[in-house]
Formats: structure tokens, sequence, C-alpha cells
């Protein structure tokens, strides 16, 4: 195989040349002109009725809106026929990788199929039509779905209680550790407790939470093997230490095999032990943070339970917590007051309603953090994953992890000749591997090589994380993903390692195939455009800067 | 139901290649005193039972027939388009466009989105979203914090009473006070926050003076004299506004707001029993570095072509990690598409009609309740798209008509039990004629 | 790699320049290469005390995002501020152009704390 391989996707997208023709008179470097290039004064599309005599004559008795409160000039919003819009965004969408698309191996992210099901039910109009304030008596089967889901995460974590509120995973985090904080100011202890330790593999979103919190991050090493440095974890415990906050399996793809002592040591120093439940997906049915005894851990829905990651969001990131935070979880709670819970479950998972069944929100939570998110949650995303968990049950959810663990460890015995493999040993969902030796032995860093990947229609792996690694390329594969595309993989990986030793400027030239090259980050940084101009003289913005390379000189871009 | 697609054979192939006996072999890292135990979940369903299942729990549902429930999330028309636009596979199954070669479509629409926000609103600068308006509202005090180098918020008790929860939890984290500014809640009065009264709870060390245009009660608000009120105590003003409604008024940045936050779900998006949504932040250039939440930037590609690319991430977590402006890491891009596809379907006279017939739908409503010697407007002053009414009864009353399918609006008494017997009534393009007069009907019933 | 013999060089990679009283402060070729595309450097106010091995600003490249440690104690007299224009300055000439901030020493004899070029160069050898 050779990196000129065609592309298994991305035919519509050679440089431009899939919109020739399309743009007429637009500059030829420009992909796809903005939507307000587009516009032209007086077209439209959706258009709304007028509103009747009686309702203008009625209105006339009200008191007017008094000229000081107006707009003077309309917002310049695109003027475009429904046609010219669908076709803007259709080509947008043409510019996009996805996992619909193709192989999304991006490591912590969990890019797996999201079931088309699960947008039928989301679309539901008796779902997607209940509003948050609904009188309760009206909005029963939302309350339901949420204390249903709630019941099934439980389970899922060993956490006896759960919220649904927090809209991802970083404000679940949040969420987790204000309670802990909540939980030391309880005990009196707020004042002494300053510190969270985290590990330095960690999310960048670690530390950055214990700064809203007031915490103070402490960074503990990793051991050679890749886990926590369990002796410089327990030499940071102490009296004023809130909590440790540890992704499990780490984000080098790996269980921390002393968890338990971990857990023991943490929680023995009086401090609150926080699973990061990121890569939850390596662990459905193996281990339950909760029953562990972990404290408190959020979980990605748009993860593990394959609510669509929507180019970035909306995710959710409800939270489990053990019985002495329980009391700390937010405000409102979906509760079942009326009603027996095991007749309420077993009903369900039978598929009926329990006739005498009431559903409220509990808001009479006096000891709660208070509200993290307007209304409960993404309520959408709990629409999706209810349906996911409950498509998968017991069995399916089991496999996802199974075969989730298993295509990663087929990916690391595969690869670990062609690429470092820092950590050599039973890895769970993900894999770290590094290109060090690239870029030493020819000059090929870790981003040329993710850039000459995207040439296969396969979306690189997360690059430069975890930082504990050197050029690391950290490696997802999920569940979904067949044995032949994992074997495509494997060839695409060694055959950039080949391109690389033999001619490493085809790889630094790489990508040549997607609808633009490489950009101008640094630019981008320098002089922020951060919104369309309207061709304002006195916008106050500079033009693209000098550093940015200037158009073709021909304005033909090369396919 | 399984999404798997190995068979057997695929398992003992993997299995082979790496070397172990068994798929247990690979979990064998866990020690064994935390092993999990057995777990009580169901068994898998089909599509058909899975659909079924969801089916029953939207049947439980009630969707009133008539409406007038607003306080913060607003039953619009949602364009086909939208619906079109945002289930693209696309775009609904990439992620954080963090390789900008295959991630246009999602860069070039958030810059679009940055760029329609900056427009209605008249600022300069908006981020590529977050979670909701209540979280934006609470992050751009925080902000104000960081521009400030302060640590006192006021909030004026105009703004949503959920927003000033979710505030309250924010600035709890860093220890930010929060003083609450009241407005005028009294029979006949103003409904809105009084700039003096204002000025006064200010004092000398406030960050920023938080005040929603129109608020939540409806009413309209001085926001020119609360800038004023903000910035003569060397505060910022944080303007919560809601979208729809700058089609007709004055964007915050025409009265010197110096950052804005709003619920974007009146664009495009479904009530969907509280989201998700899309929160909505603009700000002045010079504020730029304060900002949390993702930048989409405009650039150039190595042969010139004009490209989009995230942007300033120096700001953030996976860059700054303790030091960053916040932990938000995902926006809500897809959420963001059907504002920007809202936006674009309706263009400004759409928006402008929107706007329109929502607020003389108001006044008909509640000139037809005053009309029938029903409910008498609470307040003074000018209102919006939404009115609070004086109702006798209204707990009882709206009770008894959500159960003949018509939701008579909000309980205000909810939060603010000086405003017993009010109902928060909203109107928009979807309210009819007859709905008015169901409303009035309804409450005749129930006298 | 070799440095500029006329300038004393902190371990946090900042040299200095000293003229009289006054001393320029910037970043070494070494930090620059390090931190890659410079995109914005936050400069310190005129006035400010600066205290020896503090931090008195910071540096963002597209990737990173460092501390600026000054080399030696002093007030700020002056700052570049075609920086705020231009910070890739820094990358280009960070012994020259790229300057950061020129302050009045307030104890020359922090100096001896710092390493000549050649102590530099076997540190980042």
């Amino acid at each position: 195989m050779s990196v000129a391989e065609a592309p298994d996707r991305h035919d519509a997208s050679g440089r431009g040349s899939a919109f020739a023709g399309t743009s007429g008179g637009e500059e030829l470097s420009i992909v796809e002109p903005l939507i307000f290039d587009r516009s032209r004064a007086e077209r439209r599309a959706v258009r709304f009725p007028f509103a009747s005599d009686t309702a203008r004559s009625a209105a006339d008795s009200q008191p007017s809106l008094p000229a000081s409160v107006l707009r003077a000039a309309p917002a310049r919003l695109p003027e475009v026929s429904e046609l010219e819009l669908l076709r803007h965004f259709n080509r947008l969408a043409h510019l996009n990788h996805a996992i619909d698309l193709g192989f999304y191996p991006l490591g912590s992210c969990t890019m797996k199929y999201n079931p088309k099901v699960n947008e039928w039910s989301a679309r539901l109009p008796g779902l997607a039509d209940s509003h948050p304030l609904d009188p309760e008596a009206l909005s029963q089967g939302s309350l339901e779905l949420m204390w249903l889901l709630a019941e099934l995460l439980k389970e899922i974590s060993g956490f006896p209680a759960v919220s649904l509120q927090p809209a991802a995973g970083a404000h679940g985090e949040l969420t987790g550790m204000l309670m802990a904080r909540a939980f030391h100011r309880a005990h009196g202890e707020a004042q002494q407790r300053t510190k969270v330790l985290v590990p330095d593999s960690a999310h960048g979103t670690n530390p950055a939470t214990a700064t809203m919190v007031g915490y103070q991050t402490v960074t503990i090493p990793s051991n050679e093997r890749g886990g926590i440095d369990l002796e410089a974890l327990r030499a940071a415990l102490g009296p004023d230490v809130a909590a440790l906050m540890i992704t499990n399996p780490s984000t080098l793809g790996i269980f921390e095999d002393q968890i338990d002592q971990v857990i023991g040591a943490v929680k023995e120093s009086g401090a609150i032990a926080y699973m990061d439940g990121a890569n939850l997906n390596a662990i459905l049915g193996r281990f339950r943070p909760g029953e562990a005894g972990f404290d408190v851990m959020h979980f990605n829905l748009h993860k593990t339970f394959s609510t669509p990651h929507g180019g970035g969001g909306p995710g959710a990131g409800p939270v489990g917590v053990s019985a002495r935070l329980e009391p700390f979880l937010p405000s409102p709670m979906p509760a079942l007051v009326e009603g027996d819970p095991a007749t309420v479950r077993s009903n369900a998972w039978a598929g009926r309603s329990t006739p005498d069944a009431r559903f409220a929100l509990d808001a009479d939570r006096p000891r709660s953090i208070g509200k993290v998110r307007s209304c409960y949650g993404n309520f959408g995303m709990f629409v999706r994953a209810y349906t996911y968990i409950r498509s998968n049950g017991d069995a399916g959810l089991r496999t996802i992890s199974e075969d989730a663990v298993l295509a990663a460890n087929y990916l690391r015995v595969r690869l670990r000749d062609a690429y470092d493999l820092p950590y050599d040993r039973i890895s769970k969902h993900e894999v770290v591997f590094s290109g060090r030796r690239q870029k030493r032995e020819h000059g090929v860093t870790t981003l040329d090589i993710a850039k000459a990947i995207l040439d296969h229609g396969i979306h690189p792996p997360t690059i430069y994380f975890p930082l504990i690694v050197e050029e690391a390329l950290m490696v997802e594969p999920t569940e979904t993903e067949s044995l032949e595309t994992l074997d495509r993989f494997v060839k695409v990986m060694e055959g950039i390692a080949e391109l690389a030793a033999s001619d490493p400027a085809a790889v630094k030239r790489a990508p040549t195939t997607t609808p633009v090259g490489r950009l101008d980050e640094a630019a981008a940084a320098r002089r922020p455009d951060l919104r369309h101009a309207f061709g304002d003289s006195d916008d106050p913005r500079v033009d693209l800067p000098p550093g940015a390379s200037p158009a073709a000189p021909d304005g033909a871009p090369t396919t | 139901m399984s999404y798997s697609p190995h068979t057997e054979a695929d398992r003992s192939r993997m299995l082979a290649a790496i070397g172990v006996g068994s798929v247990d072999d690979l979990f064998a890292d866990i020690p064994a005193a935390v092993r999990a135990g057995d777990w009580a979940i169901p068994d898998p369903l089909t599509e058909q039972e899975v659909r079924a299942e969801l089916a029953r729990l939207a049947g439980r549902n009630r969707i009133p027939e008539v409406s007038f429930l607003g306080a913060g999330v607003y039953r619009h028309l949602v364009p086909a388009v939208v619906g079109e636009v945002i289930g693209r596979p696309e775009f609904a199954t990439a992620y954080t466009p963090y390789q900008p070669e295959v991630s246009q479509g999602t860069l070039q629409s958030i810059y679009e989105f940055q760029s329609l926000i900056c427009e209605l609103t008249g600022m300069e600068v908006a981020t590529a979203s977050h979670y909701d308006g209540a979280t934006a509202t609470a992050e751009a005090a925080l902000m104000a914090c960081r521009l400030t180098r302060r640590h006192r918020v006021a909030v004026s008790a105009g703004v949503n009473p959920d927003y000033r929860r979710v505030l309250e939890t924010y600035c709890s984290g860093p220890g930010v006070e929060v003083v609450i500014v009241p407005i005028d809640l009294a029979e006949g009065g103003s409904g809105a926050t009084d700039p003096a009264a204002a000025a006064a709870a200010l004092g000398d060390d406030v960050a920023c003076l938080v005040a929603a245009q129109p608020n939540f009660y409806g009413q309209l608000e001085p926001m020119a004299e609360l800038a004023e009120a903000a910035h003569g105590a060397g505060g910022l003003l944080v303007a919560v506004v809601e979208p729809t409604s700058l089609a007709i008024l004055a964007p915050p940045g025409a009265y010197d707001a110096d950052i804005v936050a709003a619920e974007g779900q009146p664009l495009g998006i479904p009530a969907s029993f509280g989201g998700p949504y899309v929160g909505l932040m603009a700000a002045r250039m010079a504020a730029v570095r304060q900002m949390p939440g993702r930048l989409v930037g405009a650039t150039r590609d190595v042969e010139g072509r004009k490209g989009y690319v995230l942007t300033l991430q120096a700001r953030e977590q996976h860059i700054r990690r303790e030091r960053a402006a916040s932990n938000i890491c995902t926006n809500q891009a897809l959420m963001a598409l059907a504002a920007t596809t809202y936006l674009t379907a309706v263009g400004p006279q759409g928006l402008r009609e929107v706007a329109e017939l929502s607020s003389v739908q108001a006044r008909h409503l509640a000139a037809a309740l005053e009309d029938a010697g029903l409910a008498h407007r609470r307040f003074g002053g000018t209102y919006f798209a939404e009115v609070t009414m004086t109702v006798a009864d209204a707990a009882r009353r709206l009770a008894a008509l959500a159960e003949r399918g018509i939701v008579a609006g909000y309980l205000p008494e909810r939060d603010e039990p000086q405003l017993r017997d009010t109902l928060l009534l909203a109107a928009t393009e979807l309210t009819t004629d007859d709905d008015v007069a169901r409303l009035v009907e309804a409450l005749e019933a129930t006298r | 790699m070799s440095y500029p013999a006329d300038l004393r060089y902190s371990k946090e990679h900042e040299w200095v320049r000293v003229e009289d009283s006054r001393a320029t402060i910037g970043i070494t070729s070494f930090a620059a290469e390090e931190l890659g595309d410079i995109v914005f450097v936050e400069l310190p106010e005129i006035g400010a005390d600066l205290s020896q091995f503090g931090t008195f600003g910071v540096v963002e490249s597209v990737k990173a995002v460092s501390d600026l440690y000054a080399p030696i104690s002093g007030t700020v007299v002056e700052v570049n501020e075609a920086l705020g224009d231009a910070p890739e300055l820094m990358n280009s000439d960070p012994f020259g152009e790229g300057w950061i901030a020129r302050v009045e020493l307030s104890d020359p004899s922090q100096l001896d704390a710092l390493m000549d070029a050649d102590a530099y160069a076997a540190e980042t050898a």
C-alpha cells in the first residue's frame, strides 16, 4: 500500500472541484462562500402570518413600545431562499469528516456509531414538545424517563444516587467538585482542605475545574508503568487535601491496577475520591466505581451512551455519588413520589406503565449545592441514552466494553512495531503510541503523521495528549468498527511510517486531498478575525495578516 | 440489540493476534477486590420493542393544546429546514473540529453563528456557544470579575430566577459574592429595576450588574441607565437578552453593555423538556482573552484558500489547565447550527415578524383578559411579549385549566411569594386568536 | 547553539542586557523555539515592580502558554508596544526587536545570579 492510495471518502471534496461552477463569480480561493455573501435583499425562506385586525386593535389598547427602546437599524441577517440555504449548509456538510462517513479513532472521545433509533426517539413530539415548566401532571412521561435513566446509571456505576443535571463532562466535574467542597464544609474542614490532587496524565478540565471551585491543583506524577505513583500520592495526601481527581482507565488507556489502594489512601486521609468517567466505555459490567468506593463520578452520555457529538456538543454529564455526598446533589431531582420503585422499574423493563405511580421534581434539598444549569439538564440526550441502554441491555452493555477493549489491544499489538509504544501492557479501550522515533530519525512529527492520515479518509487519533507521552498518538477504535476497518487502519499507519522513512517531505506535505490544506493557526491567533465584516469601513479588525500566504496567483486551487 | 460488527471468528482472530486466550484476560488488571458484582440491567430490546417503550413514555406526557407558558423557554415555529440541516450526519456525528482540514463545515458554520450573534447583539465578538442561557450568564459574571479584578456581582431580581440560582452556584466556586438588586414588584409598580436603587446597591467594588431585557416578568428595563450605573461604579453591565426580541429592541451594543448573555432556544430549538439548548455570549473585542469557551477564526491555508480554525486556544483548559478562563470544553455546536439555520431561514424580515407577532399577541391577550374582567396587568411600564397579570386564585385555576389541556402560563409565586395570585403569560407567533379566546373562556369557567 | 555574549541569562530562558542603570529583558531564542509560533504576549504595566525570578507576564503560542519570569528586579519604565501587533517578533528576532520590557534596576548585584552565554549554551545543550 502507499499513501497515494485513493481515499475511501472525500471523493467529492477534491479541493474545490466538487464545487466548480456552483459559486460563480466568487473568489476561487474560497471553498464555500459565507452565507452572508449569498444574501440578496428581499429574498427569503420562511414567512409568518399577519396578525388579525382583532388582535391588532386589541393590542393597540395596550401600552406601546417607546421609541427609546427600539432598534435603529435591522440586523443584517442573510436574505436567501430556502433552496439556497439548504445548498449552503449541505455543501458545508460535505467539508466535514464524521463517524457516519469513516473511521474516527479520536482517543478519549469515544467516537462510536450513533444509532439512528436514538434520533427517532428524541424527535417524538410527545418528548420534543414537552415544556420543562408545564404542570407536572402533564410531564409524567418526561419525569419517568429521567427517573428510569438515573436508575440505570446507578446500576451501571454502582452509585446510590445520580443527578442528570450537568450539561457536559466538564460541567459534571464542576458539579462533583462543588459537592466535594460542600461535604468538607459540612464537616468544618472547608478552610483547611484547599488542594486537589490530579495525576500528570489528566485532562486539562480537571485542574481547570479545581480552580473554578477555588482549589489549588497539585500534580501527582505517573509511575513507569503508566499508573499513578502510589508513594507520591500517599506523600501528597494530608489534612489539606480536598480530593483526588483521577481518570480510570487513565488517559493512557491503562486501568489503575492499584485502584483499590488509591481509593483507600484517599478516603483514609479524609479526602473525596473523584473519578473522571471519560473512559467508562472500557469497563461496563467489569468495574463499578461506586461499588469500588469512589465518592463521585461524572458520566459522558455522548461518549459511553452514544448520543451524537454534534461537532462539539450538546453532551450530557450526569454525576453519580456515594451516600455521603447524596445530600449535596444539584436541585431539583426527579423523584418517584407515589408508587413502589421496584414495581415501577419492573413494569418499565417490561414496557408497561405503572398506573398509580407519580413522578415529581424534588426541590426540597436544603443541603444541595444549588442548580448548575437551567431546568433539569440536556433532556434530549437523556432520551437518546435511555434508548441506547435499553437497546443494548445487560448483554449488549457488556459486549460494548469487551469489544472496545479487544479492538484497542488488537491495534496495540498490530502497530507496536511501526510506532513506539511507551507503555506496552494490556490496555483498555484506547492505546497511546508515540511518534518520537519518526521525529527523531526522520524529522516527521506527530502532527505530520496526523495530517497524512487525513488523506486516507480517516480521522487522526488525538495527538499530543496525554502530555506525559512525547509526540503522543492516542487511538480509540471503539467497539463499532469492523475488523476490516481496523486492518485498513493498520495498513495506513504502517504505510505512513514507511513513507516517513523513505520520503519524509511527502508526509510533511499532507494533507493534499482535503477541502483545504494546513491552515495558518498562528495568523488566526495573532490577528483574530472572529466575525464577518459586512464591508464595514470602521471594522476594528485588521485584514488577513502578512504572515498568511497570498492566494494562489492564478486564483485556481489545485486538486 | 447490539451494534457490534464482530463475528465470533473476528473475535478469535483478534484474541490470537493479541496472544490471550479470552477476553477476560484483557480485564485481569482490575484488582479482584473491586471487580464488579452483578447488576440489574434489563435484557436487550429490538428496535420495535425499544420504539414501543419510548412511545409509551412519550404518550405519558400530555402536550397542551393551548399554552401561554414561556418563562424562559418559548414555543416558536421550528422551520422544517432546521431539522433537516442539523439532522445531517456530517454535522451530527462529527466532534470538536480539532483537525480543521476535515472540519470546515462545522468551523465555518460556527464562524457564521458568531457573526450572526454579533450582528443581533451589536457586539464585536461572540463565542462558539455555551450550555444554555443560565450558564452563559454565570460565565459572563465570572468573566466580569476577571476583567475588573473584583469579586462581587450584583444581579437584578428581574433576571430569570433559574439563571440567578445557577449564577449563585457558579459564584460559590471561587467565592464571588452575589447581591440581589430588587425590582419593584408591588401592584402597579414598574416591575423593573430602579437605576437609583441599583446604583446604591453597586458600591465601589462591584464587578458587574446583571440585568435582563426584557426581564423575567416581561417588563422592559431602563438598560441605558443601568449601564450608566454599572459604569459609574467602575463595573460592567452584563445584559441578558431574548434573541428574537432583538429584531425590534435596541441591541445591547447600543446601550453600552459590556457582555451579553442569552438563551438561544427561541432560535429554532424545541422545548424538549429543558434541553439541549444553546447559550449565547458576546462582548467587546478588548475583552476577548477573558472570554470562556471556544472561538473560531478565519485564516488561510498553505495555498492561500480561506479557511477556519479554533483560535485563541491558549485561554482554554486543554492548554492553560488550572489557569484557564473556564473549564468549559465542548460548546453546543449542533444547537448553534440550529440557531444559525433558523436565523438564515427567517432572515431580517422574518425575525421581525416573529417579534412583532409575539408582541401583538401578548397585548391582545392582556387586553382580552382585562376586557373580560378576568385579570389586570400587575405592573405599569411596558412589556414585550410576556406579561404578568393579577388573576384571582391563580394557582388553583392554573391546575384546573391544565386538566383541560390549557396551560395558562407560569406561576411567579413559585419564586416570589409576593407575586401570589399572578400569572406570567407568554405569546409567540404560534399564538392564535382562537388560543386567546379559549383561555378567556376557560378562565371564565373557573371563576 | 550560541547566544549573544553581551547578555546574561536565567534558567527560565529570559535574557537581560544592562546599559547603565537600565536593563532590557526578553526571552531567548531557545524559549521562542520551544514555544513555537508566538501569538500573544501579556506585557507588564509601566511602573510595575518586578522581582528577580518572579512572574511578570504571560506569553502564548498556538499550542502553549508560559509564564514570563523576571531575570532581575526593577521598575518597568518601557514596554515593547510593537509586540501587541506583531508578537511574531519574539520568534524572528528574540534578542533584538522581540525585546519585552526595560526596567530601572534596583539591585545590579543580582546579575551575579545569572548565567553568561557559554553557561546558558551548556544549560540548553
